[in-house]
């Protein structure tokens, strides 16, 4: 496997093209110049970061110091999904449902891989677990903050269906039972599309990594195959457990609708 | 023994609530807008959270499931939601007892309910309660959509409905209409509620 370095003058090359996008964003007039400075200089803060904390990390190969950093990405991205709600759940459950659901998910998916498939030695080995895990758990986080957003909207704006069916004497899932399907194909719709399309309209991101760094296309595929099974297993585990969450808390033991649970 | 007793009903703004419904006996509720009349309904049918010692037949709402109490105890909305697209996909079996009585045929089963007039949607929303055969029903401005000789047929549906001892609470503004389907009322004024024979 060779890899073809690359040097700051080189990124600072490819970095010209976001002043494009910049300079662009200034002529039409779009008022997204600052955040497209903004999120360029956020995404190689962290991405320098992320490099230096896997260094570290690969060298080191503790179980304690990998297991922290999982839990720090999850926390993380538990905040991203509650930023992308519209309607948030008063309380705790704002920040804890998304969270929960998706560290259940992901650490399970993870660990099905790591014991199963790849076996690294240790099974711990941060050069796999973080990455897959990392993998898993951005996608399962698009389909939680997705099923999340449908459920609250849907329930919120389907309000007066929910109770119809309610008054009739429904229970509180079957009333809900046409909020959770939108809301479940709202969560899962991108990665069927990502599945759909690896290979044909993309080479997927991963793939195109290993085959830049030198791999053998094939094992690249076949580790792509992996991961997009994987990360769909997560994504509709994540959705699936936050999507019934959510509806058991915006109900209650008496199958009312409780939307005053929501900000 | 009542049919339907409420006892120390707390809602907001007005002091507990305490009555009775005997086997198909009609009780109209008035009151002026935004006195809690709709609240009060939404509460016997355990649609809101609340606080209230309530039976039917002897039974307190406790000791059955809340879809079980609802099918039982219906309450029926003025604007009331639909879930399927067709008029058919909220019944159980179509066409539904009663539907010629309201002026309605079984072609609409097939219709979408966007494009049914407000009073359609009424009359169907009530025969839809109907299927689960409840024993009281909680009626919601229910005519409020409808023209004179629909509002007759819906009246006369509930009265007969009342000789088979179904109890009847009915919420509306119109004095004539209380008149004709209750002798007594449930009055809300003043933070009270106080059961009246009606004038």
């Amino acid at each position: 496997m060779t890899t073809i370095p690359i040097d700051t003058t080189d990124l600072l090359l490819a970095a010209s093209l976001v002043l494009i996008n910049g300079g662009l964003s200034l002529f039409l007039q779009l008022g997204l110049t600052g955040q497209i400075v903004a999120a360029a200089l956020r995404m190689v803060v962290q991405l320098v970061l992320v490099g230096w904390v896997l260094a570290a990390l690969f060298t080191s190969g503790s179980p304690w110091a990998t297991a922290a950093v999982a839990l720090a990405m999850v926390l993380f991205a538990g905040r991203e999904i509650l930023a992308r709600q519209d309607r948030r759940l008063k309380g705790w459950w704002s920040y804890g449902l998304g969270t929960v659901c998706m560290l259940l998910a992901s650490t399970l998916v993870t660990l099905y891989a790591l014991g199963t498939q790849l076996r690294p030695e240790p099974w711990y080995d941060p050069r796999y677990s973080l990455p897959l895990m990392g993998m898993v758990l951005g996608n399962t986080m698009t389909g939680i903050s997705l099923g999340l957003h449908g459920l609250t909207t849907g329930l919120s704006r389907e309000k007066l269906a929910v109770e119809a069916q309610l008054a009739l004497g429904a229970t509180r899932f079957e009333a809900a039972r046409p909020v959770i399907r939108s809301a479940l194909r709202s969560g899962l719709m991108p990665i069927i599309n990502s599945m759909a399309a690896a290979g044909i309209v993309s080479i997927p991101g991963m793939m195109t990594g290993q085959i830049l760094a030198g791999a053998d296309p094939i094992l690249a595929a076949r580790y792509q195959m992996l991961i997009l099974f994987l990360i769909a297993g997560g994504t509709a585990l994540g959705s699936v457990s936050a999507v019934f969450g959510g509806v058991w808390r915006l109900t209650d033991e008496r199958h009312r609708l409780r939307l005053d649970r929501l900000s | 023994m009542a049919l339907l007793q409420v006892d120390r009903l707390e809602l907001p703004g007005l002091k507990p609530i305490r009555f009775h419904l005997d086997p198909g006996q009609c009780l109209a509720v008035m009151g002026p807008s935004g006195c809690g009349k709709t609240l009060l309904l939404r509460a016997i049918a355990d649609l809101d959270p609340n606080q209230a010692e309530i039976s039917l037949d002897g039974a307190s709402r406790g000791s059955c499931t809340a879809p079980e109490w609802r099918r039982r105890v219906t309450y029926v909305p003025s604007e009331s939601g639909w879930w399927s697209s067709t008029v058919q996909g909220h019944f159980r079996s179509w066409p539904p007892a009663s539907l010629s009585r309201l002026g309605l045929n079984a072609a609409f089963g097939p219709r979408l309910v966007g494009e049914l007039s407000t009073g359609e949607r009424q009359r169907l929303a009530l025969l839809r309660s109907l299927e689960h055969g409840p024993r009281v029903l909680l009626l919601d401005e229910i005519t409020s959509g409808l023209d004179t000789d629909a509002t007759h047929a819906v009246e006369e549906l509930v009265a007969d409905l009342r000789t088979r001892d179904v109890g009847v609470l009915w919420v509306t503004h119109d004095a004539e209409q209380a008149r004709r389907v209750a002798p007594r009322k449930l009055s809300i004024s003043n933070g009270e509620v106080i059961e009246e024979p009606l004038a």
